[in-house]
């Protein structure tokens, strides 16, 4: 119904010749306006309540409801497709939104984009760090350095292996996945020289047969904890758990899913960002085109430790936590990738904020897997 | 010694993932094969299996009792078997259309109803151990066996014999090979495709309670990923004869677990492919199996793809 109304306007549009711009700024409520009412609309790729990335961002977005005289439209399990524009375009002309967050990592580019450009009077945000300068200037990015979290679990899970094999299930191959287990793999052998870590990537975000297989082939090769960088990690924290290995947590706490192995875990702490943004538009100011963090804009956190955590663990942990608060750098030269290609030159550093974070495309020595 | 090693792990990961991955696609299989053994097809099994999974999640959860989960699931799989069977048996109606359009209603339906499931924790299915006699973990845990799967076993077992030694299993292959036939013996030949398909669907949500409640054993709405239609595929590989369709099932759970166990061990490169391989193998077993000199071997003569 919505689809049919909204491709005859938009045909209609076209045909009578009127610029996007004298339009849908005669329609929309104009943002800039001190506490004109606003409508947010928020994308999400899975279901709120997934245990994960979704959920993590839901929760955290409830705080732009708490601000007074904003509505939040909010719509799921919309695909990384022409679909996430048609939502957004609906978003944006029957519930007049002047905000839209999309929160999945393939909705950037061109869907996101292309409707910046449709619709240059609201402002589009993007969770991930894709956004640059060429791009236009009412779209952003906003995201955390996850991998700090997963630093952190490193150091804990390094002291917490005997077996020193660590297991990794990934989704795909990509920057932020690879900085993450390389993380993982740096935070276990700042304490532990002989962990390594062995990676089984799945392919897909969510596929949670595939993921439980993963898992325990993991568990039958030898490793002993076992953490992850899928959409919803349920299914590989309950399955280790049943295989009475440890683990640790991804996105969300999944420490009620472990009472017995569960360390720790890496979580956004998007209610930060989601706070601020709301901040802002509460006093009428811009947001700003690209907002990145660490624990040091506590933009990230980790999960209260689990049972599994040993107090050395602990300390060791709590230790890396308050490195990372002072932007002490997680990747330090020398250091090789995993065939044996130098990717830092002894006395190069790559603190946070460094673009190389982004572009990470290589397994660091120590994880053993390989991304084609 | 290492390359044995490796491959031992191999080998017990492929026999695990074909005891742990096999169940849903069995029991999919088997209800797909005895409604296609009475002359339908019902495409909507992968809409039933995702059903069944919600439900027997849903039920466990609120009464604490994972087998009447699958009971219920079960009967839930039943009424969409039973809907797929009465319309079908309206004049002009095409069944693999309405097979695409229950398995679409029914995906949509669970994934609308199971939303407050998601995140709750519902007593799982136990399990049998029968590996105490190795002192090998990975042995042990892959011979950790849900009952389901001696059931479908058990049941795979009986619909070969019920075919060819009972009259019921005569009057349903009687009805898939050939309706006037059926019909000049005095039988209903709607009612017995309807009731077959009824009890297909009934199998197709118990597959789908092993999912939800055993392996991987939560509700998500990732789960099936496709695999009561590829357990209806596996129908046809298995030449509608339910001890194949086990064999099959075996095979493919095997084939599944291969993937991950390649890179546990170090083989990293083309994963892509390896995650591939139960849908290679399926295609060269298909090109292997088929000869232009005669048609498919065992083929219901009334499926409306053969007539």
């Amino acid at each position: 119904m919505s689809k049919f109304d909204l491709s005859r306007r938009t045909l209609l549009k076209g045909s009578a010749a009127l610029g996007a711009v004298g339009l849908t700024s005669g329609i929309l409520p104009i943002r800039s306006a001190l506490a004109a009412p606003l409508t947010i609309g928020i994308v999400y790729v899975g279901p709120r309540d997934d245990f994960g990335w979704n959920q993590a961002h839901a929760v955290a977005a409830e705080a732009l409801k708490t601000i007074p005289d904003v509505t939040v439209v909010e719509e799921e399990n919309v695909p990384e497709t022409d679909s996430v524009s048609k939502s957004m375009e609906s978003m944006i002309q029957l519930d007049g939104a002047g905000l839209i967050f999309a929160t999945s990592f393939g909705y950037f580019d061109p869907f996101m984009l292309d409707m910046a450009k449709k619709y240059p009077d609201v402002e589009f945000r993007h969770a991930a760090g894709l956004w640059s300068d060429a791009n236009p200037t009412n779209a952003g990015s906003y995201y955390g350095y996850l991998d700090q979290g997963h630093y952190i679990d490193g150091v804990a899970a390094g002291l917490s292996t005997t077996s020193n094999k660590l297991g990794f299930v990934a989704a795909k191959p990509i920057g932020t996945v690879l900085l993450n287990i390389n993380s993982f793999l740096m935070g276990a052998r700042k304490v532990n020289p002989d962990a390594t870590v062995q990676v089984i990537f799945t392919g897909e975000w969510s596929l949670p047969v595939r993921e439980a297989e993963a898992t325990n082939a993991l568990i039958d090769s030898g490793a002993d904890v076992i953490t992850c960088h899928v959409d919803s990690p349920k299914v590989v924290i309950e399955t280790a758990e049943g295989r009475g290995v440890k683990t640790c947590g991804h996105n969300a706490s999944q420490a009620p899913l472990a009472p017995n192995g569960f360390i720790t875990g890496a979580e956004y702490k998007w209610i930060t960002i989601y706070q601020q943004f709301a901040d802002m538009l509460a006093k009428g100011e811009e947001l700003p085109n690209f907002v990145r963090g660490g624990y040091d804009k506590d933009f990230v956190q980790n999960t209260a430790y689990g049972a599994g955590a040993t107090p050395e663990a602990i300390a060791a942990a709590d230790a890396a936590k308050a490195d990372m608060k002072a932007l002490k750098p997680i990747f330090v030269g020398p250091l090789k990738d995993n065939e044996g290609n130098v990717v830092i030159p002894a006395g190069t550093e790559h603190a946070p904020y460094d673009v190389w974070l982004e572009q990470t495309g290589f397994l660091v020595e120590g994880v053993v897997g390989s991304i084609t | 010694m290492e390359a044995d090693s490796n491959l031992t792990i191999v080998l017990l990961a492929m026999l695990a993932g074909a005891i742990r991955v096999s169940t849903p696609f069995l029991f999919v299989s088997l209800g797909e094969c005895l409604t296609e053994k009475s002359g339908r097809i019902n495409l909507g099994l992968e809409g039933t299996l995702v059903f069944g999974a919600m439900t027997a999640y849903a039920i466990s959860y609120h009464s604490g009792s994972p087998w009447l989960g699958v009971l219920v699931a079960g009967f839930a799989g039943s009424l969409f078997g039973a809907l797929h069977g009465y319309i079908c048996k309206l004049p002009r109606v095409n069944d693999i259309a309405i097979g695409i359009a229950l398995m679409l209603f029914g995906t949509g339906l669970a994934f609308f109803l199971g939303k407050a499931y998601i995140q709750p924790q519902a007593p799982r299915l136990p399990s049998i151990q029968l590996g105490g006699w190795s002192d090998n973990a990975q042995v042990q845990s892959a011979l950790q066996i849900n009952p389901l799967f001696l059931v479908g076993i058990a049941l795979a077992v009986f619909l070969w014999w019920a075919f060819r030694n009972t009259r019921w299993g005569l009057i349903v292959r009687m009805t898939g090979d050939s309706a006037p036939a059926a019909l000049a013996m005095g039988y209903s030949v709607n009612w017995v495709r309807f009731t077959a398909t009824t009890v297909g669907g009934f199998c197709a949500g118990v597959g789908g309670a092993f999912l939800s409640l055993y392996y991987p054993g939560s509700w998500s709405e990732g789960l099936s990923s496709g695999q009561g239609l590829m357990a209806v595929a596996l129908v046809i590989f298995a030449r509608w004869n339910p001890l194949a369709c086990f064999g099959a099932a075996l095979l493919f759970g095997a084939a599944g677990a291969l993937g991950p166990a390649l890179q546990s061990i170090g083989v990293t490169q083309g994963y892509y492919f390896f995650n591939a391989a139960p849908y290679v193998l399926t295609l060269l077993i298909m090109i292997a199996s088929t000869s232009p000199k005669r048609s498919l071997k065992g083929a219901p003569g009334e499926l409306s793809i053969t007539k």
